[in-house]
């Protein structure tokens, strides 16, 4: 079959649910039912502290088939999806399906499982590492499922993606179960991501490695959920842990394309009192802050929330009052961690209130100006950050299609080359997210605006700015670089790539090696 | 409206990635380098980079200036003929002499007749870097019609003196009013040197605004992240070019009256403000400020 963007792949895919393909950004909307959730009704004076992995794996009767999940922010210092995985593996089990909301290259053990059988299905929103490698080349024995931030809880809450045991890394635990992130020296800020998954999963296990007397306030997670606590060393190591954000790119070239995305906000109207703001923790993406703070402040105005993941950058943009409050999904370092613990300003979202597109309004509705990345983008706008030039998966959405179909203005900010490959093809090898969710993109020898978007056009008719198609900002890089080759691709597909609404708006192939 | 030449930014001459990216690092004039920049084992294949640099990019957007060795080293005259012949905007030409400058004018009239480019096109950029240079700065200038602007080279000066450089720049103070002199006799650009401390743009602002001070046109660049701030050191502030409006529409006011001369907040105004005010308009204009 063809969906709407015209992105082809078979009707069945083996290892895959029924496939449903993608129609529209906002094709499916309206009633929508939320699964039962079994629980199991404690007497006062369980004991939910258990002693060792082993106990813990019996306690929850893990065993083949099953679906287990995990959050990732601990990001690449995370030391729980591999120690309980490897546990599993010592059991003899096989055919689990790992749903981690996200993959890092700490996680790398996990290829010699996958190619085990220990692991033989994964479901998640991001992948970096040899872990995207190994899935590319065929090893995983079914597909891979890559979700987005606001698809995954959506997935959860509506009984798509059923998980059997949540195991949930907690940086403070007290002994009813009752978790926060903001304490321990493993801490990493708000736990949105984890969240869904508390509040659905048939069987939740705490692992922490810091048991705080009772209660653990603030509550980010509470023991109403909790059914397990399983004391370990140590759960994650900070530096790993806090280092998500990099510093305002040095680059001369990066600093050009930031000043450009920052003067078409400004000048196509959306720097005003009450604005709304959200962009990466890339060295690109932060100059883009840092040159918004400059306007803003020329101007006097004071925005309504920043949001998403959230870096250091943010933390002083509120603190110096250019924001009202931040709504984090995701701590990116120390600075951020240390406000969403003082800061009543700084609030956190669930990833389900970030970006699920099935409840009654999520935040990436409210947000007026998104920064994005990508690997690569077609003359249709289309958008990949999954594959790489070499096909290989390197990424992932995350909060990508969520907060691009959200946004009133959704500008991507990339080198026109990088290599020595243009970054604007005919056709992307993977979509992440579809062209009409993308309204800008900003490169340091011209911007192209998307034709849907006859307003903005308008707005910068008269602008000084290097305003051109699309196609002819694909000809500038390629006078540059030629054309690049074609991937050659086998007929296998290694991953199945879900819109936020489950439907398949793109498949993986394994590239011809 | 003659060509902006605010800034004019070094790129070494050496290095792919700054020749593929150094017209839109918004610098009014790039000096692509095969001097000073350049290692001695590597001036033959950084010439050869250049020459293929220029006749395949698109540079049409700024101006281009290549700095060659000087003709008396062995790669000066190789440099000369081989990039002539692609056609650069101009040459910078380091340790200028008199003789120097007659001897190229004079291979540059027969590369240019060779290659049926159109005569004097290419133009030079002196710098004045010696103690002989800026004491024949005004000869050096009017040594050929090809000079558009002249750069002082503080570094190489100041050595040539075996005297200290510093950044408040008391040592060049002379050297800075005797070429600013020249070239504004010889009604050209002068173009100040550069500042070299590249984490410093408090004092690399201080610095320009003195060479501004001193009558310089422009400033020269070691590193994309100075550009802006010397252009927004060369460019009229809001209250300079409110000034400048102020003045223009008072003298259309005082001609309507029949007046010739008249004044504006009790100051007699007359043709050299005038002309100043003018002046500042019309860079406001190609700045797009106004």
């Amino acid at each position: 079959m063809i969906n709407s963007i015209g992105r082809e792949f078979p009707n069945e895919i083996l290892g895959y649910k029924k496939v449903i393909p993608f129609k529209g950004a906002f094709s499916d909307t309206g009633i929508k039912e939320k699964t039962s959730v079994k629980v199991i009704a404690y007497k006062p004076g369980t004991e939910k502290i258990l002693e060792s992995i082993t106990e813990m794996l019996h306690k929850v009767g893990m065993k083949d088939g099953m679906t287990i999940s995990f959050h990732h922010h601990l990001r690449n210092g995370d030391f729980v999806l591999n120690n309980v995985v490897d546990a599993i593996a010592k059991m003899g089990i096989k055919n689990i399906t790992l749903a981690p909301s996200s993959i890092f290259p700490i996680h790398s053990p996990l290829v010699d499982h996958i190619k085990n059988g220990v692991i033989t299905k994964i479901v998640t929103d991001y992948i970096g590492g040899p872990v995207g490698e190994a899935i590319t080349n065929g090893y995983l024995k079914n597909p891979a499922v890559l979700m987005t931030h606001g698809g995954r809880p959506r997935a959860i809450e509506s009984g798509d993606l059923h998980i059997d045991v949540a195991f949930i890394a907690a940086p403070a635990c007290d002994s009813s179960g009752n978790i926060n992130g903001v304490y321990g020296k493993a801490a990493c800020g708000c736990l949105g991501y984890a969240i869904a998954d508390a509040q659905y999963a048939d069987i939740v296990v705490a692992i922490t490695d810091n048991i705080v007397e009772y209660p653990a306030c603030p509550i980010e997670i509470s023991q109403e959920f909790v059914d397990y606590i399983l004391k370990v060393e140590s759960i994650g190591y900070s530096a790993g842990i806090v280092s998500g954000t990099t510093k305002i790119t040095q680059n001369p070239v990066g600093l050009k394309i930031a000043k450009m995305a920052a003067k078409i906000i400004d000048e196509t109207g959306y720097v005003k009192t009450g604005m709304s703001f959200q962009t990466g923790a890339g060295g690109t993406s932060l100059a883009v802050a840092d040159e918004l703070k400059k306007i803003m402040k020329s101007k006097n105005i004071v925005g309504s929330f920043a949001s998403g993941g959230i870096t250091g950058y943010l933390v002083d943009m509120l603190d110096e009052g250019l924001f009202k409050n931040l709504f984090d999904v995701q701590c990116f370092d120390l600075k951020a961690i240390e406000s969403y613990r003082d800061n009543p300003k700084h609030q956190g979202m669930s990833g389900s209130l970030y970006g699920n597109p099935n409840n009654k309004g999520a935040i990436v509705n409210n947000l007026d100006v998104m920064i994005l990345g990508a690997t690569e983008i077609d003359t249709d706008f289309n958008v990949n950050v999954i594959t790489g030039s070499d096909g290989i998966i390197m990424g992932g959405s995350g909060g990508h299609s969520d907060t691009a179909a959200g946004a009133k203005i959704s500008i991507v900010v990339t080198n026109l080359i990088k290599g020595r490959l243009p970054i604007i093809k005919d056709k992307v090898i993977t979509v992440t997210t579809p062209g009409e969710s993308i309204d800008v993109i900003v490169t340091e020898r011209g911007i192209a605006v998307n034709p849907k978007r006859q307003d903005l056009i308008e707005k910068l008719k008269s602008s000084n700015l290097p305003i051109m198609t699309i196609f002819e900002l694909k000809e500038k890089a390629e006078m540059l670089t030629g054309k690049a080759k074609a991937l050659d691709f086998t007929d296998q597909i290694v991953a199945v790539v879900e819109y936020r609404d489950g439907s398949v708006i793109d498949v993986v192939r394994k590239p011809v090696s | 409206m003659k060509r902006l030449r605010r800034t004019m930014l070094f790129i070494p001459g050496n290095n792919p990635a700054m020749l593929q990216d150094a017209a839109i690092l918004g610098a009014d004039s790039i000096i692509l380098d095969l001097e000073d920049a350049v290692s001695l084992t590597e001036k033959d294949s950084a010439r050869s980079l250049v020459k293929h640099a220029i006749k395949n990019m698109d540079y049409s957007s700024i101006e281009l200036v290549v700095r060659i060795n000087p003709l008396d080293t062995e790669f000066g005259l190789e440099d000369l003929t081989t990039i002539a012949k692609v056609k650069p905007d101009a040459l910078m030409i380091p340790k200028a002499t008199q003789q120097q400058l007659l001897d190229i004018d004079f291979l540059l009239d027969k590369i240019e007749k060779e290659e049926n480019i159109e005569n004097s096109s290419i133009k030079l950029i002196p710098i004045i870097e010696t103690a002989l240079a800026l004491e024949t700065v005004y000869e050096i200038v009017k040594s050929s019609k090809r000079v558009i602007a002249v750069l002082l080279g503080a570094e190489d000066l100041t050595s040539d003196f075996a005297i200290k450089r510093t950044k408040e720049g008391e040592e060049i103070f002379y050297a800075r009013n005797r070429v600013s002199t020249a070239c504004r006799a010889a009604r050209i650009d002068a173009v100040d040197t550069p500042f070299t401390d590249t984490n410093d743009f408090e004092g690399l602002e201080k610095d320009s605004r003195k060479a501004k001070s001193l009558g310089f046109t422009g400033k020269a660049a070691i590193n994309p992240r100075q550009v802006d701030l010397i252009h927004s050191v060369f460019a009229p502030t809001a209250q300079e070019i409110k000034y400048a409006l102020r003045i223009i529409f008072a003298k259309k006011d005082a001609k309507e009256k029949g007046l010739g001369v008249f004044s504006l907040d009790g100051k007699m105004i007359d043709a050299p403000i005038i002309n100043r005010a003018m002046t500042t308009i019309d860079l406001a204009k190609v700045l797009n400020i106004l």
